[in-house]
């Protein structure tokens, strides 16, 4: 088919061409980043956490007059009395296992700090970045990390210290991405490291697969899985208590938690947030990236389904306007599937102008959203898949018009415009 | 004439009624979604005390020298307590405040009540009258109260509600973290968002209010924990609270009140000659590093307003323009279809300018009915931000009339732009060649 009829027609409606192909390109440029957008998001919302995130459950409550925990007989009495509770929340009949815990993945509640092999090396820049989780001996099972290389913390590892006490600790456990970073060769089990610029040498007992850190923004992108595990009990005004449910008992489980804690002492505070389930926490840890992709989506359906429409709009607009010409061209022998052909190729070149403009604005945008907003550089794929997207929604929405085009009778030749 | 310029544009979209419609469908959602994420935007980024904004400052010490430094050079965001109290000390502003984050437990007078944990802040005197907290019952405490560490607290009137039922307090007792205080004031529903005295800890937006202040160096002499961030340079040397007080970690947030250019050129100069003395006693061993921001520029540097806000705003406004060329593009072929009517109007008399009001009266009734179907969107779209985010944030975007105003005239006014070039292109219809093309 000759294209030449096609780009004299187009010439004779340069702006509507131009208006159309600038709106294809414009939806091309903010459609390929709003879905850039939610694959990150979405990207980020699947990370795993290392946790079997199923039948666990946080608990917070903080006492009220608590000692202070500045001095030994505090920090001691603060000690029996998380271990009242611990030993109250084990003997629950739903209850699989509790155990001391500071913070958990995603909760956005940490404490970090910095690894290095050498000792006393303070904020220097071969440090690896690490947040420490604090806990004993039922830490790993309850949250049923994955260890991969030597033992886990036993009831004799376990130490206890107030919230502010420095003390390093003699054994740790880490994650592999610590444990191949300091230890590219072989394994890091029965290896000495300095913690936080310290002298006191800390040897790693054992090596877990993955475990997230608590912050889930993007500040902790460089050390996401940096975790060390600390086989101590924090004693604090407040204490923190993961419990694995037996399955399918999570919702009683956790009903259950408050009426024991305030058994074992009323004076205590224990709030709607107190007893959250894991499935809350990541909910909430992930909010506003959910959100944001749900809103770049909504965005999305409105651009393309307004180009649609507006590309049914125009050329229905058209094919009226040149229902003489069509029928000029079906008296001179011209097939149906011809002037079918004509819409769909002219479209087909309007789109494609469109569409290779909007390739390069959507560059554009791209490059000015890493400059002003943190932004990755957009995977020339997502371009190009967007590029054929487009054309193709071009040739959906033409198709109604043009087929109409198409059933234009002859006769229409010898009727007055 | 307008009367008969509307009459020829509802017919002309009567006769075409599925191209109205689209038209109107793309600006109404075009502009509804531009306007609903601007409702966040608006609320995120609104001035939380605009007429107090530029005299309020937050100074920065540079404590932790080049290795504490982002790689943007800025001393750390927050104080440690050495330097925080050697400014207070001094004195040198019009009204100043140390304040740190704290969360005790209030035991209710009630015993058969569980006791109940609410967020607050340690701060001084000066900090009420500084913010400009505006008070239902009673007021802040005394610059005595500060230095006799009394034991008096100002509660939000949310507190008071559950507390006291409502009534007047001042002057009765809450019991905070197992200590009795006497109630010196009571806020008046004060939840300024962004919580700009403190954006540090509280990350600009919060869903829950300060229910607490408390005198500052009474918390501090009671060992209340700090319930905000801590940040270290180095591990402290002592341990306990004692030892955070005497590190170099920062935890503390200030803010000052200047009351000109002027007055705050010369606190700038105050800061850097403490810190220069510091480097002299040798207990800085790096030049003076300090920054003196106002509340707009400190918020600005501490980037209140989530990037996703901004990202999403503009997209909207991607979409809107979109729409626009949608909605011009369909003008365009519409408007010249209709050439050899434009064309017997111009023979029979009529003027180019009457040719644009014509064509620009059927542009504004889109836009018009456009404008109305987005206020319906908007309101469904501002309705339904709360579950799409966050909830601290979406709490905060609310429709009223400024809105409503602002999405009829976008609507309009966008519209009546769109239609601004098939307008010109329709005035410039040659009456002779559409008539005799006839």
């Amino acid at each position: 088919m000759a294209l030449h009829p096609i780009l004299a027609a187009l010439r004779k409606h340069k702006s509507g061409v131009v208006l159309i192909s600038m709106q294809i390109a414009l939806t091309l440029a903010i459609v390929c980043n709003a879905i850039f957008i939610i694959g990150q998001r979405i990207d980020r919302v699947n990370r795993l956490t290392g946790l079997d995130e199923g039948n666990l459950f946080l608990v917070t409550q903080q006492w009220v007059g608590a000692p202070s925990g500045d001095d030994p007989a505090g920090v001691e009495k603060l000690d029996s009395m998380q271990k009242e509770d611990l030993v109250a929340l084990r003997t629950l009949p739903d209850v699989a296992s509790v155990a001391s815990i500071n913070s958990l993945p995603l909760l956005n509640s940490s404490s970090n700090g910095e690894i290095s092999l050498k000792p006393g090396a303070t904020e220097s820049k071969g440090n690896t970045r690490t947040t420490f989780y604090f806990g004993d001996e039922q830490m790993l099972s309850t949250l049923g990390l994955r260890l991969i290389a030597g033992r886990a913390f036993n009831t004799g590892d376990i130490q206890h210290h107030s919230f502010r006490d420095q003390t390093e600790p003699s054994i740790v456990i880490v994650t592999k991405p610590i444990a191949d970073k300091l230890f590219p060769q072989g394994s890091a089990v029965g290896k000495v490291m300095y913690l936080d610029g310290g002298t006191t040498p800390t040897t790693i007992i054992g090596v877990v697969e993955r475990l997230q850190v608590p912050g889930s923004g993007s500040w902790t992108n460089n050390f996401a899985y940096n975790a060390t595990l600390e086989p101590t009990r924090i004693d604090h005004n407040y204490a923190r208590y993961v419990v694995r449910a037996k399955p399918g008992r999570l919702e009683a489980a956790m009903r259950a938690i408050p009426p024991t804690l305030y058994k074992v002492n009323p004076l205590r505070v224990l709030d709607d947030d107190s007893v959250k389930s894991f499935a809350d926490i990541r909910a909430s840890a992930y909010r506003a990236d959910i959100g944001m992709a749900i809103l770049m989506g909504v965005v999305c359906l409105i651009l393309l389904g307004v180009t649609a429409a507006g590309i049914v709009g125009l050329t229905s607009f058209w094919v009226g306007q040149r229902h003489r010409q069509i029928g000029v061209r079906r008296a001179l022998g011209a097939r149906k599937i011809d002037i079918l052909h004509y819409f769909q190729i002219e479209n087909l070149m309007i789109a494609g102008i469109g569409a290779v403009i909007g390739v390069l604005l959507a560059l554009g945008l791209n490059a000015w959203l890493m400059q002003h907003f943190e932004m990755d550089r957009i995977p020339l794929a997502y371009v190009l898949v967007g590029l054929v997207a487009l054309v193709i929604l071009g040739q959906v929405a033409v198709f109604v018009p043009a087929r109409r085009a198409s059933n234009v009778s002859p006769v229409e030749a010898t009727r007055a415009a | 004439m307008f009367a008969y310029y509307l009459e020829l544009a509802l017919r002309s979209l009567k006769r075409s009624p599925g191209l109205t419609i689209l038209m109107v469908l793309s600006i109404g959602f075009g502009v509804a979604a531009s306007m609903t994420t601007y409702s966040v935007f608006r609320a995120v980024s609104g001035d939380p005390i605009p007429w107090k904004s530029s005299q309020l400052f937050v100074p920065q010490i540079d404590m932790w020298g080049p290795t504490g430094r982002g790689d943007d050079g800025e001393p750390p965001v927050a104080m440690d307590y050495t330097d925080a109290m050697k400014l207070m000390r001094d004195h040198r502003a019009k009204l100043q405040s140390a304040m740190y984050q704290v969360s005790p437990s209030i035991v209710p007078a009630d015993a058969s009540k569980h006791p109940i944990n609410v967020s607050g802040h340690a701060v001084y005197s000066e900090f009420f009258p500084m913010l400009d907290v505006p008070f239902k019952y009673g007021n802040g405490w005394s610059a005595d109260d500060d230095e006799q560490r009394a034991a008096v607290v100002v509660i939000s009137s949310k507190l008071n509600e559950k507390l006291f039922g409502g009534a007047n307090s001042v002057g009765k007792t809450v019991n905070v973290e197992g200590k009795d205080y006497r109630v010196v004031g009571v806020t008046n529903d004060w939840n300024p968002q962004p919580r700009f005295y403190d954006v540090v800890n509280s990350g600009g937006f919060s869903t829950g209010l300060d229910d607490v202040f408390l005198p500052f160096e009474r918390a501090i002499a009671l060992s209340i924990p700090n319930d905000g961030n801590t940040n270290c340079n180095a591990i402290p040397a002592e341990s306990g609270f004692v030892g955070l007080q005497h590190s170099s970690c920062v935890w503390i947030a200030y803010m000052a009140e200047l009351d000109d250019a002027a007055t705050a050129s010369t606190y700038k100069a105050y800061l850097d000659g403490y810190a220069h003395q510091q480097q002299q006693s040798g207990r800085f061993a790096w030049a003076p590093n300090n920054r003196l921001r106002n509340l707009p520029d400190w918020l600005d540097s501490q980037h209140v307003v989530p990037s996703d806000t901004k990202v999403s705003l503009l997209v909207a406004l991607g979409l809107l323009i979109v729409c626009l060329v949608n909605t011009a593009g369909l003008l365009l072929a519409k408007f010249l279809r209709r050439s050899s009517e434009i064309g017997v109007r111009r023979a029979l008399g009529a003027q180019r300018l009457s040719i644009y009001a014509q064509f620009l009266t059927e542009a504004g009734m889109i836009g018009l009915a456009g404008g109305v179907l987005g206020l319906l969107l908007t309101g469904v779209g501002v309705a339904s931000v709360g579950w799409v985010l966050p909830k601290d944030i979406a709490a905060l975007a609310r429709v009223d009339l400024m809105l409503l105003a602002m999405t009829l005239l976008i609507a309009v006014v966008a519209t009546l732009l769109a239609g601004l070039y098939p307008t010109f292109r329709a005035a410039r219809v040659q009456p002779a060649w559409q008539l005799k093309s006839n």
